[in-house]
């Protein structure tokens, strides 16, 4: 049984400790807003917060995040913890980001984890971190316009998880120490 | 489009929990084939409302329609709306289940609007008519004194005024008119079309709750991975799933039966392992040892197979249309230009791979599928199956979104796969596709070689024009004699050059093919509009003319050419070439119009070269411009511009964004995507191996959008074409290397 907080929750994982943490989520615990891209950690749709910061959860067995805070996009909220209603969501439809929407959790997800360690990002800060995540519908333009907008109107304080272990600059290093628990 | 019918008062409403006093508007075949079904019980589901509005005047539109993120949830709805004149604030939309009630479904060919737009248009106007009566009735006025107007009837002397909540019980006891005779809106007086309304996914999507094919949940549900014979037409020898059935959470392993060519949409068979999650589907997957039969396809090679196809558009074809004599005639060397142009096999790779679930119990199907053919499919299930003509309702098919399709998602292969599982297994089975199955068993957009050849005259245009192509058509799917592109496939770009020329030869060749033909976005236009693009620019330099210039000197005059007359026999995109002629005005205005936005004539740096192209495609008109710089043998995408000309725009924010889709994917198919077959087994596998465009490959783009209020042409597909030539071309003209054969990855970093 592997414990985890998933978008501010205690739950129980009750799965194979090999099973990439992206089957949990959708087969097991039915959330099915993280999407299967390519499942080899090539297309950033199925991006997820492991405290905070962006991971690819297709490639993430649920052994490795164990007793750890994991936030989906049915978990990115913004700063008084209304959910839907992040600073990038926000921006998201402001800018109607999406077409297909298929890969946009995933994209959503990479924006306000690059948010939360550059509230104000350049545009190569901005080309640097989301070129994992693919978008076939061509989306790109739009995307970079929104995370634009989402820094000018955010406070930087978007919580990804309002009970997760996020240092005071964002940046949360992954500890190995907490494997396996 | 069938009849519309108002069905206010079956007695299946109640079944379908539809209050009373509500207001409903279906269609019915124009045959009768829903007679003898009297029974209320079991219609439920086959309830094919297009407009219903309830007594509280909520207002549920239908959108039969496939959404894969081209917005036609918003835009066929939009348009309903504005001949109802409904609030868009009380306007639900509900996804329409495959049902030949509704009269086409099949989402492709850039279709929807630019063929459907009046049938559609009509049905609001039927609702609205029978509204607008309602109130004359009740007020007992004459019938041209009210007027229906944002979700009210207004009694246009009074200014009293019923809502359509009010009216609708009243309306369902009315007869709906002729749909062909109800006055439709003048296009000054509307309010919803050619504005942009709020899009109806777009907060589902954002807060991650949209519905896709691969997230349909059901009890008892196996999840289905399917290892396939690596070459088509191949077959399974043997299997051993020992090891597969001893990972936790596998189920079964099934064959699945065997397929033959033709191949048709079918499955292509191989064996299934089905578990209780999809992690155990994978892993029990590479435990199965299985012996393949390759089959005759098994000697294919694509990269002998592309010099091969060169070798033939090099040599003179079977004749597509023809103008005065191109072959009896002495050409000027200093004049002439040929040339030979390449693509290779393209993948849709769309972000959802193929995904479908199926619960089969006896001769009953239910399936939730994302698919932009919904009625096809059902039919290929029937088939499956064994289901008689009549017994085709006991299938529901139920449409999801689809997380991007282009193409792929016309094929019901996958959805077979499914009801093959859920009948063998007796368990709800949803079968997903990993990404390696989606890249190396797709439908291809055809393997091509283009030729043409052209001699300039005196006055900067061409007389004599020669142009070929050879590439395996999409027909061998159901005919394995097909070796000749249809009429159809030859109008994409090929048989319709709206050039001014006296001497004209275009033609076809011969081909086999080898793995499963398929329609990308834009199909034949990618091969054909990249050649004619790129032949223009090479006839430019020659001629020392602008590229712009170029192009206006070939189109000659402003006309309507009609391509029947050299002999072709031209389906124009199946418009009525009176409503969408092909243009050279539109054309010439749309080339001088991206020239002058982009700039393209202006001096730049030595390694930085402007490219442009057009073509006319799905009824459309769309020029591409792009600026790019080529430093150390790498190319970098500096600014792009498309210009569409697709006449009455519906919803504004889509078509610029399907304009945006179509640089970032004419991007990919210019720069990187290449499938390669060896001993007929795909090559690529995933992301690393088939690239597709990223962020850090995206310039600044620019969408101008040509103010018309023609009849509407196709959107999804005809910005894509001119894509790639105004790259490569662009290319030339910063470095002075003509690229020649995509992608340009082979001669240069991307």
């Amino acid at each position: 049984m592997i414990k985890i907080t998933l978008n501010n929750k205690p739950v129980e994982l009750d799965v194979d400790p090999q099973m990439p943490l992206l089957y949990a989520l959708r087969d097991e615990l039915k959330l099915t807003g993280t999407k299967f891209g390519c499942g080899a950690g090539q297309c950033g749709a199925c991006t997820v917060h492991l405290n905070g910061t962006a991971i690819r959860s297709c490639i993430t067995p649920v052994s490795a995040i164990a007793e750890q805070a994991i936030t989906t996009i049915e978990g990115l909220a913004d700063s008084k913890g209304r959910l839907g209603e992040s600073s990038v969501q926000v921006a998201w439809r402001e800018f109607k980001v999406p077409q297909c929407g298929y890969c946009q959790s995933g994209q959503m997800m990479s924006a306000a984890a690059l948010l939360k360690v550059t509230p104000q990002p350049t545009d190569e800060q901005i080309i640097e971190h989301m070129q994992g995540n693919i978008c076939r519908c061509g989306t790109y333009k739009r995307i970079k316009a929104a995370i634009k907008s989402a820094a000018a109107h955010s406070s930087g304080s978007d919580l990804s998880a309002s009970h997760s272990p996020v240092s005071k600059n964002g940046v949360e290093i992954f500890d190995a120490s907490k494997q396996g628990a | 489009m069938n009849s519309i019918e108002n069905v206010s008062r079956r007695g299946f409403l109640k079944v379908a929990g539809i209050t009373s006093g509500t207001f409903v508007l279906g269609m019915n075949l124009p045959i009768a084939s829903a007679q003898g079904k009297s029974s209320t019980a079991d219609l439920s589901h086959e309830l094919n409302f297009f407009v219903s509005i309830a007594s509280d005047s909520m207002v549920t539109l239908v959108c039969h329609r496939s959404e894969m993120g081209q917005g036609i949830r918003t835009s066929v709805p939009q348009i309903i709306a504005e001949e109802l004149e409904a609030d868009w604030q009380k306007v639900t939309v509900v996804q329409a289940k495959a049902d030949a009630k509704y009269g086409s479904q099949g989402t492709a060919g850039s279709a929807s609007i630019r063929n459907h737009f009046t049938s559609i248009r009509q049905i609001g106007a039927v609702a609205r008519d029978m509204l607008e009566q309602a109130a004359a009735n009740i007020w007992q006025v004459q019938r041209n004194t009210v007027k229906a107007e944002k979700h009210f009837v207004v009694h246009t002397a009074t200014g009293e005024k019923i809502s359509f909540g009010e009216l609708a019980s009243h309306a369902a006891k009315l007869t709906p008119p002729d749909s062909k005779k109800v006055t439709l809106k003048n296009s000054a007086d509307f309010s919803l079309i050619g504005k942009d309304v709020k899009l109806v996914d777009l907060d589902n999507i954002v807060a991650g709750k949209a519905q896709y094919a691969q997230d349909i949940q059901l009890p008892d549900m196996l999840i289905a991975s399917i290892v396939r014979p690596p070459v088509v037409g191949g077959s399974l020898v043997s299997f051993d799933a020992s090891d597969a059935l001893k990972i936790k959470g596998v189920v079964d392993v099934i064959a699945l039966k065997p397929r033959s060519i033709p191949v048709t949409t079918n499955p292509l068979s191989g064996v299934a392992v089905l578990a209780n999650n999809t992690w155990a589907a994978i892993e029990g997957r590479k435990k199965l040892k299985i012996k393949w039969q390759h089959g005759d396809k098994a000697s294919h090679n694509s990269a002998e197979f592309i010099k091969q196809l060169a070798k033939q558009v090099n040599q003179q074809g079977e004749t597509v249309a023809k103008k005065g004599d191109v072959y009896n005639h002495q050409y000027n060397d200093k004049n002439t230009v040929e040339a030979t142009y390449t693509v290779p096999y393209i993948h849709h790779a769309p972000m959802e791979t193929p995904a479908a679930t199926a619960i089969v119990k006896g001769k009953k199907c239910t399936i939730w599928a994302g698919t932009q053919n919904p009625q096809w499919a059902k039919r290929n299930v029937a088939q499956e199956l064994g289901l008689a003509k009549d017994e085709h309702d006991n299938i529901e098919l139920n449409v999801t979104l689809m997380g991007g399709a282009f193409g792929r998602k016309s094929k019901a292969d996958f959805i077979i796969e499914a009801v093959e599982l859920a009948r063998a297994s007796k368990r709800p089975v949803k079968v997903i596709w990993s990404r390696e199955d989606d890249i190396q068993h797709g439908f291809y957009h055809s393997i091509s070689a283009n030729y043409c050849k052209a001699e300039l005259n005196d006055k900067g245009s061409a007389d004599y024009w020669v142009s070929r192509n050879a590439y395996p058509p999409i027909g061998w799917l159901w005919n394995p004699d097909a070796k000749m592109p249809s009429d159809d496939q030859l109008a994409l770009g090929f048989g319709d050059i709206p050039f001014a020329l006296n001497n004209l030869s275009i033609e076809k060749h011969a081909v086999d093919s080898f793995v499963r033909p398929g329609w990308v976005r834009s199909v034949a236009c990618i091969n054909n509009g990249f050649a004619l693009g790129s032949f223009v620019d090479e006839l430019a330099v020659k001629a020392k003319l602008p590229t712009r210039q170029m192009w206006l000197n070939l189109l000659g005059d402003d006309r309507h050419v009609d391509p029947n007359k050299n002999g072709f026999k031209y389906s124009n995109y199946n418009l009525a070439l009176t409503d969408h002629p092909v243009d050279t005005k539109r054309m010439k205005d749309l080339i001088n119009l991206i020239s002058d936005k982009a700039n393209v004539e202006q001096k730049l740096p030595e390694n930085q070269g402007w490219g442009i192209s057009f073509l006319r495609s799905f009824g459309s008109f769309v020029a591409a411009a792009t600026k790019v710089e080529v430093v150390n043998n790498k190319v970098n995408v500096l600014e792009m511009h498309t210009a569409v000309d697709c006449g009455i725009v519906v919803t504004p924010d889509r078509v610029k964004a399907q304009m945006e889709g179509a640089m970032v994917f004419g991007l990919s198919i210019a720069l990187m995507g290449e499938i390669s077959v060896q001993d007929g087994k795909v090559q690529q596998s995933n992301f690393h191996d088939y690239p597709v465009t990223r962020i850090n490959q995206v310039p600044e783009m620019y969408v101008h959008i040509v103010e018309s209020d023609a009849p509407p042409g196709g959107i999804g597909e005809p910005g894509v074409p001119p894509v790639a030539p105004s790259i490569t071309n662009a290319i030339y003209h910063a470095s002075k290397t003509r690229i020649r054969d995509l992608p340009v990855n082979k001669v240069f970093t991307v």
